[in-house]
């Protein structure tokens, strides 16, 4: 186990760190203390290392992570995971709002609740988020899987194209073309996936699938209401 | 029989023809036009702008013989690898998607071949694109279409967009006649769906986050790229200072003749500030900070000549980028397709439906038949001319006003043809030495 303490070492000689660990390094394991609400923390990697945040970050934390396990013992700040490439973010605490915004691939899993806009613009992502999440979560989201094993706030779903989203819980309303949508087979078979995978206590049965009506895929003037 | 005298029939300048064909246009389908373009409307710009050129007081240098310099480094402040030009001109964003991949080819090619950078769109970096482009700038948009970490750190420069002068406060939009398979896939959606681009940043809002965001950007770049933010003619000193403040390298400056791909018309004619207008706000913006030449200033918007290049220097920008007069130079609305510009209910040099994906010059289009009319090697060869003529022509201003670098020009080199054009630039009216607004006079 290799320790970075962000008391005595610069933002800049940590991430410089991390980034430069090649793919078949043998120093896969990596301890961040102090990180103290940083922002920007282990952002850019892209080697398959777990690197475990004692703290709680500020923004950005594990932005653009490709193969990295990033595991945050306390909470995460705005943004956490955005545009993740692949790889895996967990956070123990809660996360701010827009996390896994913009995410590509790999799996994001929020242990307590999510702010506003979880999964905006998700483009490929799973994220898991095992408390609340809050309004305008997945917002114009376009692909991957949003889970949510408590409530969603206001305009869940808003504008989204192609994403899925689950939610065991109560929805406090649906954004525009966003529809509660039937739960099929394969529906079930990535829940029980990615549940497993995060390790969630929670039965795919008890989810509801959430989706994209397609209604304003292409400009229409009837629809003009729902913009 | 008499003819009583009749009165000649008269348009009203309320409703013109013009503005009735609008509101027929608008009734019989209920949807705003949607064009490609910038600004049509005539505004205060360059032309209303002269040199003074050099006299007794100060004497001019020679043409072709005596140096005028025109490099350009941008990117000083804080990246360890700033970008060097070879002329004052850049290409602006344009996106693979909006247009061709062949023209994105060309404009990489021709930019490359004059010593410049092109800059990518809203659809991500394509190999061609990189692979032709000696300095590419990667635009990170709202939408963040195709974006991630291995093209920003192949990038020569990254350029947060905040707005644009077509739109400011606009996001965008490419209609499904263009979204063909492999501008689905960059960008992660389905084929044929109409696409918007969102108009604000998923994960950030505000100059403070901004920072942070440019933060987190340099971190995973290693500090090595120029970080540039581009802002729309909207409320040019803020916006510049603001950007300072998050910490931009470079800002880049888009007024209201600036294209885009396709918008809404009336956002295009009614939002935002010309060119003229932003310069000075912004470069005071800059000078109040202490920051003008350190953090770089690139204009755009309606730059066709070298001697608007040489004018919105001469007002303190460090570069200017172009895009419509690119496409222009690259063959986009040439007479030699005026038969299929006529079919299509328009004529060549009017022509705007960009975002119809039919554009007989090969350019802003999808259309596989139609992208094969541009030779993109050929296309490049005309950049690379036409961005020569800009350059040389700024040159022969910058030389006759006494210049030994282009940069070198400064507003006490000019004068304005009209009160509004004094005004904006804060250059004296020709004849006087009356800059309206400006006390003490």
């Amino acid at each position: 186990m290799q320790t970075i303490d962000m008391a005595t070492t610069s933002l800049r000689d940590l991430n410089a760190l991390l980034q430069a660990q090649a793919a078949k390094t043998n120093q896969t394991a990596w301890a961040i203390e102090n990180p103290r609400g940083a922002h920007a923390v282990a952002v850019g990697l892209d080697a398959p290392i777990e690197v475990t945040v004692k703290g709680s970050t500020g923004y950005y934390c594990a932005g653009m992570n490709k193969q990295a396990t990033v595991h945050v013992t306390g909470s995460a700040g705005p943004g956490v995971a955005e545009n993740m490439m692949s790889g895996t973010v967990i956070i123990e605490g809660d996360a701010s709002q827009y996390a896994g915004a913009t995410g590509h691939g790999g799996l994001l899993v929020i242990k307590g609740n999510a702010s506003s806009r979880c999964g905006i613009s998700m483009k490929g992502i799973n994220i898991v988020v095992f408390g609340n999440v809050g309004h305008m979560s997945a917002f114009m989201a376009q692909s991957g899987n949003l889970v949510v094993l408590g409530d969603a706030g206001d305009a869940l779903g808003d504008s989204l194209y192609e994403a899925r989203l689950f939610v065991r819980g109560s929805v406090k309303s649906l954004g525009s073309d966003c529809i509660e949508k039937e739960m099929r087979p394969e529906h079930i078979a990535i829940l029980t996936d990615l549940l497993a995978r995060s390790g969630a206590d929670a039965k795919p049965e008890e989810f509801k699938r959430y989706g994209s009506a397609r209604k304003l895929y292409n400009f229409h003037v009837d629809h003009a209401g729902a913009y | 029989m008499d003819k009583t005298p009749q009165t000649k029939p008269r348009d009203s300048w309320t409703f013109s023809p013009e503005i009735n064909s609008e509101i027929r246009r608008a009734a019989a389908t209920g949807i705003y036009d949607i064009r490609g373009g910038g600004a049509k409307r005539r505004v205060p710009h360059f032309d209303d702008l002269l040199f003074l050129g050099a006299s007794i007081s100060r004497y001019p240098l020679e043409g072709y013989r005596e140096k005028c310099d025109t490099t350009v480094v941008l990117g000083t402040r804080f990246a360890k690898k700033p970008i060097e030009l070879k002329t004052p001109v850049t290409i602006a964003g344009m996106s693979f998607g909006a247009l061709s991949g062949p023209a994105k080819e060309a404009l990489g090619r021709g930019a490359t071949m004059a010593g410049t950078s092109t800059t990518t769109g809203d659809g991500g970096m394509t190999d061609e694109e990189r692979g032709h482009s000696e300095k590419l700038v990667y635009q990170y948009l709202p939408s963040r279409y195709g974006m991630n970490p291995d093209d920003l750190r192949r990038a020569d420069a990254i350029e947060i967009v905040v707005g644009q002068g077509a739109k400011p406060g606009g996001g965008g939009m490419l209609l499904g006649q263009k979204i063909t398979q492999r501008v689905a896939s960059m960008r992660n959606l389905p084929v044929g769906i109409d696409q918007r681009s969102a108009c604000r940043h998923p994960d950030w809002t505000g100059p403070d986050d901004l920072e942070i965001k440019i933060l987190e950007i340099r971190e995973i770049t290693g500090w090595e790229k120029p970080i540039y933010v581009k802002i729309g003619g909207a409320r040019p000193y803020y916006d510049t200072a603001l950007a300072v403040k998050a910490g931009a390298d470079v800002v880049v400056l888009d007024g209201m003749q600036g294209g885009t791909a396709a918008t809404q018309d009336v956002f295009i004619e009614h939002v935002g500030q010309p060119t003229l207008a932003c310069i000075r706000p912004a470069v005071k913006a800059l000078q109040d900070l202490g920051m003008h030449r350190k953090v770089q200033l690139i204009v755009s918007g309606g730059i066709r000549t070298g001697a608007d290049v040489a004018k919105a220097l001469a007002l303190g920008a460090d570069a200017v980028a172009i895009g419509t007069a690119a496409l222009i130079a690259l063959g986009e609305n040439d007479p030699k397709w005026s038969a299929e510009y006529a079919a299509l209910g328009t004529t060549a040099d009017a022509y705007d439906d960009w975002h119809e994906g039919k554009d007989p010059a090969g350019i802003t289009t999808q259309d596989p038949d139609l992208m094969k009319r541009l030779d993109p090697v050929e296309a490049a060869r005309r950049l690379r001319n036409y961005l020569a003529v800009l350059t040389l022509e700024c040159q022969t201003i910058a030389r006759a006003c006494g210049k030994s670098h282009v940069h070198n020009l400064e507003p006490e080199d000019l004068c304005a043809l009209t009160i509004e054009a004094a005004a904006m630039a804060g250059v004296p009216l020709a004849g006087t030495d009356w800059i309206p607004g400006k006390s003490g006079l």
